[in-house]
């Protein structure tokens, strides 16, 4: 009933070695540890991003503002380093800031009943545009000189950047929280079935509204990455970062529909990106070919279960027993989406 | 018999609209009188009529429970076109030019088009992706022809004197725009075919229980977006003369926001046209009425996104008490 | 109806019919004849091959085996659109119409009638609407949008579709389920009307006193065979129908029991949410099921779920077990010992995607769980565990609910909720929609459940089951309750003069 074999993370993990493979075998400078820090470096805020996308997407929702959060957050730190306040003062600032741009969205989304999509497309232009208002149109730099290599250099010794180990360890508590817990648990059953979840004692309203708090704040999180590592604070940041960080959740095999994905896809998805990316890079092809690249692949990632539904459906020649009750189950979804269910299998870990 | 026609003509929504529009003008004009003359009417008009065009396909899309994000990359794709026409012959003639824009456009969205209603992909999913698929052929074809910018003056004359001419103090954008937005109402309006996209979105269940071809309907929905966003690519070519590889970047979020405050539920199955396009209006006449109202450019991003925000807020409020004075008419005329 | 010398040929037959999915024989040699004026009645459990009947009619499906022949001509119907062309309409029991969409256009989607320039001629459509809801004897206006309609309303409009196509032969597929007694009976009045017009009609349905009021004959379906066919409905008891569908003789369907009630362990009073139901109060004991009857629509299905607190209250109190429970918080009503088992099976009772162990312990994750961990193996235990005490009939408990049968998903949801250890029981229509063994083994349960103590309100549109289980009948119309019944005082007519909002002197 269901094929391992043929699990989408695994499929990812193929094309991640795959691709590592070519570049260490035919690009000259891949395999040095100073461009696979730099590949896991320049990925850190995406990633990051991703991470907290993975578990709105899983209900079922989405979140496009998270981009903008990041460079509301930016502009806030160096509007407030510009003011003369300490780093470690404006540390804690920007991470409630975050969290208080994600109550917003909570708000609109779960108590108002607002579509997710339409809300995140407003706050989208909301926060930039308050970005704007919070710093104008320049840049602030001159970030402090002892928190700076934590967004810019490697653990000693090794390869790993620091901030590698930030989206390790956000990575593995997300993934604690939504493979291993209740609230996990409760995560899959609201993104597959929001009222039988309700009617089973989960807050779903509760659930909901933590997942775009927590995602504003580890945008905060990757915001602070970002400006120390350019060691620049502009309105700007990260323009247009929402949609890879959407590219690579749905890339890892998270259905757009919620109920299905892991943290593993999402990572291994990000990792996929990061390693064809940095190939072309050093292969002088172009950003806005890497691009196509990534679009593709994306394309690609929802056409394989389609594939190899119709694949199974022409092996199983007569179709299967109809459900015994006598209106079939409908998704109440977009033309025809229904058979678009992701690239992998049922239970998740 | 007049009144009753317009009533029928403008729903509630395209009214509240249409009032909102009056409010923004009147109190921009108590600042600045110019804002309402014989000019500022023309640029306004002008400037919205492009993201205007691009609302009346999201909307073919969007009735049906779909999204095209990638117009703004389509829109870059044809304006790049144009320059390159322009290139390779001077004196290209305008027609041509909207033709093959048209064309490439439709070819666009017939490719989205396949994968949504062939392959049944998420069109959220898919435009996404070939919004980056586009672009970056965008850019890659700029890279292989060396050709990074294209300018005004490699244009030819007529073309541009189209994009920023007019008939009868009209601008010919919009002209072209209103032409577009006719013939689009009266097919949804009138036509089975148009009646059918609503039911594509009301209920794709029903829908395919009642033998609609929803496939081929939401593959042509597609196609016209994508010619409608090649049309736009190209008249944005036309208006402003410069193009690079960047333009129309950012575009689909504006248009999306345009529809939804144009009454267009974003789950599809109700909304009109003429609702976007007025949505499309009243957003290009807030931007540009902020600079005139003494609100520093910087604040233009945020109002168009509080707007936004405000429309849905509003559409949920009048849904919610409309449903409750539905319970409670149902509970009453149980007798 | 009398056979005339010369029969003209039937509108509808299927003969020999057979149908398999991979190794399930769904229908067997199923012979089956529908004639002009008549109602023909489908009886069999679930599982009996009914659905798959609809479905070959409808187009859906081809035969492998047999022929369906139209008017004496054989055919074969390659779409459900196909067999629309050919006069066969299928009407649901849940409709699927286009909210966003006026009652007009909803009958004539796809059809609509044309005026020059292949314009829709609304004024034309508006027209022919009204008289197809005239000819049905129903007022419905074909300018309102379709949101909102009551299911009933939807499928008159699903009749107007099937007039308006001209269909001759109309399968009504378990129409009632959601209907109540009033809107039934105006279903069938339509239906006589349809059949006096001269179609065909088939009507299915688990409402055995249903058939007996509408249907002239019947035709009986089990394990995929016909056992008795067009059978005139004069010549056949109630006994011996469900003794053909069920295969055994079956003795009662209620079980027996001597209640001995204590103390009261739910306690409601004054219940009020604005437009939905006003005042209610009454109480549950241990050991006691008291049934909740009423109108579909009466507002009970509400009431459930305020009490639980799925929906908010505008006033009154719920007390369990003594203790007051926060109104609009589902999770305490649980802690306290509350569990609801929802109207809704698919839609509120079960995640259908979800296995049968991980839909058993959504409302224990935290008592599966360990320092905050979820532990697979002992939500494996638990769903064994229910599994086995409600014997569930399935495949691994790892398979998702949705391949079980309706009565097996049932007793998914029972575990459920049994696995909280509620010490009050609400259940909202137990066994709608799942077949005579299983409801027996449901009702069997209830008192097996309320003889060990359990407080259970038991709300159910079945006017036999509410009156064989309970102790105590509390009647509900339009929001408030008209009537407290006990057991001797409960009749069909005490209970439908309380439904229908007739208020007797003595009751509040």
């Amino acid at each position: 009933m269901r094929d391992r074999i043929f699990r989408w993370e695994s499929v990812l993990l193929l094309l991640v070695v795959a691709v590592l493979v070519y570049g260490a075998s035919s690009t000259t400078g891949f395999s040095s540890s100073d461009n696979i820090a730099f590949l896991l470096l320049d990925n850190t805020e995406v990633a990051l991003l991703a991470l907290g996308l993975l578990p709105i997407v899983l209900t079922g929702e989405i979140d496009l503002s998270v981009a903008s959060v990041l460079g509301f957050c930016s502009a806030l730190t160096g509007q407030l380093w510009n003011a003369g306040m300490s780093f470690e003062t404006i540390v804690p600032i920007v991470l409630v800031a975050g969290a208080v741009l994600g109550t917003v969205n909570a708000a609109l989304i779960v108590k108002f009943g607002l579509p997710s999509l339409a809300v995140t497309i407003g706050t989208l232009g909301l926060y930039r545009g308050l970005a704007y208002v919070v710093l104008g149109d320049g840049a602030v730099t001159g970030f402090p000189e002892n928190f700076r290599p934590l967004a810019t250099d490697t653990v000693p010794g090794t390869f790993v950047p620091y901030a590698t180990v930030v989206v390790i360890v956000v990575g593995a508590l997300i993934a604690l929280v939504v493979h291993f817990t209740p609230v996990g648990r409760a995560l899959y059953a609201i993104g597959l079935g929001s009222e039988t979840s309700r009617f089973s004692g989960i807050r779903v309203d509760r659930v909901k509204m933590s997942l775009y708090v927590v995602s504003g704040v580890i945008a905060a999180l990757a915001s602070l990455v970002y400006t120390l590592r350019y060691n620049s604070a502009r309105a700007d940041n990260a323009n247009g970062l929402e949609l890879t960080a959407v590219a690579a959740v749905l890339l890892g095999g998270v259905s757009i529909f919620g109920g299905r994905g892991t943290v593993v896809g999402v990572l291994t998805a990000l990792l996929l990106m990061a390693g064809l990316r940095n190939v072309l890079f050093l292969n002088d092809v172009t950003n806005e070919i890497q691009n196509v690249i990534s679009g593709l692949l994306l394309i690609i990632s929802v056409l394989v279960p389609v594939v190899t539904n119709l694949l199974r459906k022409r092996r199983h020649a007569a179709a299967a027993p109809p459900p015994p009750s006598t209106q079939t189950p409908s998704p109440p979804d977009p033309v025809g989406a229904a058979a678009a269910s992701g690239p992998y299998e049922e239970d998740q870990r | 018999m007049n009144l009753s026609r317009l009533r029928t003509l403008f729903s509630g929504r395209e009214m509240s609209i249409v009032a909102a529009l009056i409010v923004v003008v009147a109190v921009t004009t108590v600042v600045n009188t110019s804002f309402l003359s014989g000019q500022g009417i023309h640029d306004l008009f002008l400037n919205a009529s492009i993201i205007a065009l691009l609302a009346i396909g999201q909307t073919l899309l969007v009735i049906t429970r779909n999204i095209d994000l990638s117009v703004g990359s389509v829109m870059g794709l044809t304006a790049f076109l144009s320059g390159q026409l322009f290139i390779n012959d001077h004196g290209t003639p305008v027609f041509l030019v909207l033709l093959a824009g048209i064309a490439l456009g439709a070819v666009c969205g017939a490719f989205n088009g396949a994968l949504v209603a062939v392959a049944k992909v998420p069109a959220l999913v898919v435009t996404l992706g070939t919004l980056y698929v586009f672009r970056g052929l965008d850019y890659g074809w700029a890279t292989a022809t060396g050709v990074q910018q294209v300018n005004a003056d490699q244009m030819s004359p007529s073309f541009l004197s189209f994009g920023s001419g007019s008939l009868l103090g009209i601008p010919n954008l919009t002209i072209l725009t209103v032409i577009v937005l006719a013939g689009a109402a009266y097919a949804l309006h009138n036509w089975r075919s148009g009646r059918e996209l609503y039911a594509i979105g009301s209920n794709p269940q029903a829908a395919r229980l009642a033998g609609i071809p929803a496939g081929r309907r939401v593959f042509t929905a597609f196609v016209l977006s994508g010619a409608l966003a090649g049309l736009a690519g190209v008249l944005h070519a036309s208006y402003f003369g410069t193009i690079n590889a960047s333009v129309g970047g950012g575009r689909e979020l504006d248009v999306v926001a345009a529809v939804v405050v144009g009454g267009v539920a974003i789950f599809g199955g109700s909304g009109s046209v003429l609702g976007a396009v007025l949505g499309a209006l009243l957003l290009t006449t807030i931007t540009s009425a902020l600079p005139i109202l003494g609100v520093p450019a910087f604040w233009q991003r945020a109002v168009s996104g509080a707007a936004l925000l405000l429309a849905i807020s509003l559409d949920r409020a009048v849904m919610l008490r409309v449903a409750t004075k539905l319970r409670e008419q149902r509970s009453a005329s149980r007798a | 109806m009398a056979a005339p010398e010369q029969t003209p040929p039937p509108l509808l037959e299927l003969r020999t019919v057979s149908k398999s999915f991979e190794a399930v024989k769904a229908l067997r040699g199923v012979s089956l004849t529908l004639r002009a004026g008549e109602v023909h009645g489908l009886a069999g459990e679930n599982g009996a091959g009914k659905s798959t009947l609809v479905r070959v009619i409808g187009g859906e499906h081809r035969p492998d085996v047999g022929e369906v022949l139209l008017n004496g001509v054989v055919v074969d119907f390659s779409s459900p659109r196909d067999a629309q062309h050919n006069g066969v309409a299928v009407i649901h029991q849940e409709p699927t119409q286009f909210p966003d969409l006026s009652v007009a256009e909803n009958v004539f989607m796809g059809r609509q009638p044309l005026r020059s320039g292949r314009r829709v001629d609304r004024r034309e459509m508006r027209r022919r609407a009204a008289e197809l809801f005239d000819q049905l004897g129903v007022p419905i206006d074909p300018q309102r949008p379709t949101r909102g309609l009551s299911i009933a309303d939807q499928q008159i409009i699903e009749i107007a579709k099937a007039l308006s196509a001209e269909a001759r032969i109309i399968v009504m597929d378990e129409p009632t389920a959601a209907l109540s007694s009033l809107e039934a009976d105006r279903l069938f009045g339509v239906a006589r009307r349809l059949a006096e017009g001269g179609a065909a009609l088939l009507f299915i349905s688990h409402r055995l006193d249903e058939m007996y009021a509408l249907c002239d004959r019947v035709t009986v379906l089990r394990d995929g065979a016909v056992v008795a066919e067009g059978v005139p409905m004069s010549e056949i008891d109630q006994d011996t129908l469900v003794r053909r569908m069920v295969g055994r003789p079956v003795d009662q369907l209620f079980p027996q029991r001597d209640t001995d009630a204590g103390d009261e362990l739910l306690v409601v009073e004054g219940l009020t949410r604005s437009g939905v139901f006003n005042d209610i109060s009454f109480s549950v004991r241990r050991g006691e099921i008291v049934g909740l009857a009423g109108l579909v629509g009466s507002g009970r299905s509400e009431v459930a779920r305020a009490i639980f607190g799925i929906d908010p209250l505008d006033a009154g109190s719920v007390r369990v077990q003594g203790a007051e429970l926060p109104s609009g918080k589902p999770r305490a009503a649980i802690d306290s010992g509350l569990a609801l088992v929802p109207e809704d099976r698919r839609e509120q009772g079960l995640i259908l995607d979800l296995s049968i162990e991980r839909n058993a312990s959504l409302a224990r994750l935290r008592a599966v769980s360990d320092k905050g961990i979820v532990r697979r193996s002992a939500e494996r235990a638990l769903a064994r565990k229910w599994a086995d005490r409600l014997g569930l009939k399935s495949g691994a408990l790892s398979d998702p609910v949705a391949t079980l049968s309706g009565g097996n998903q049932q007793k998914v949801v029972l575990g459920k909720w049994l696995a909280t250890d509620p010490s009050v029981l609400i259940v909202d229509e137990p066994t709608r929609g799942i077949d005579i063994g299983a409801k027996v083994e449901v009702h069997l349960l209830l008192s097996d459940l309320a003889a060990r103590g359990m407080a259970i309100l038991l709300i159910s549109s079945e006017l036999p089951e509410v009156l064989g289980m309970a102790d105590r009948v509390l009647v509900m119309h339009e929001g408030r309750i008209t009537a407290e019944l006990g057991k001797d005082e409960a009749t069909e007519e005490a209970v439908m003069y309380a439904a229908t909002g007739n208020l007797k002197g003595s009751v509040a």
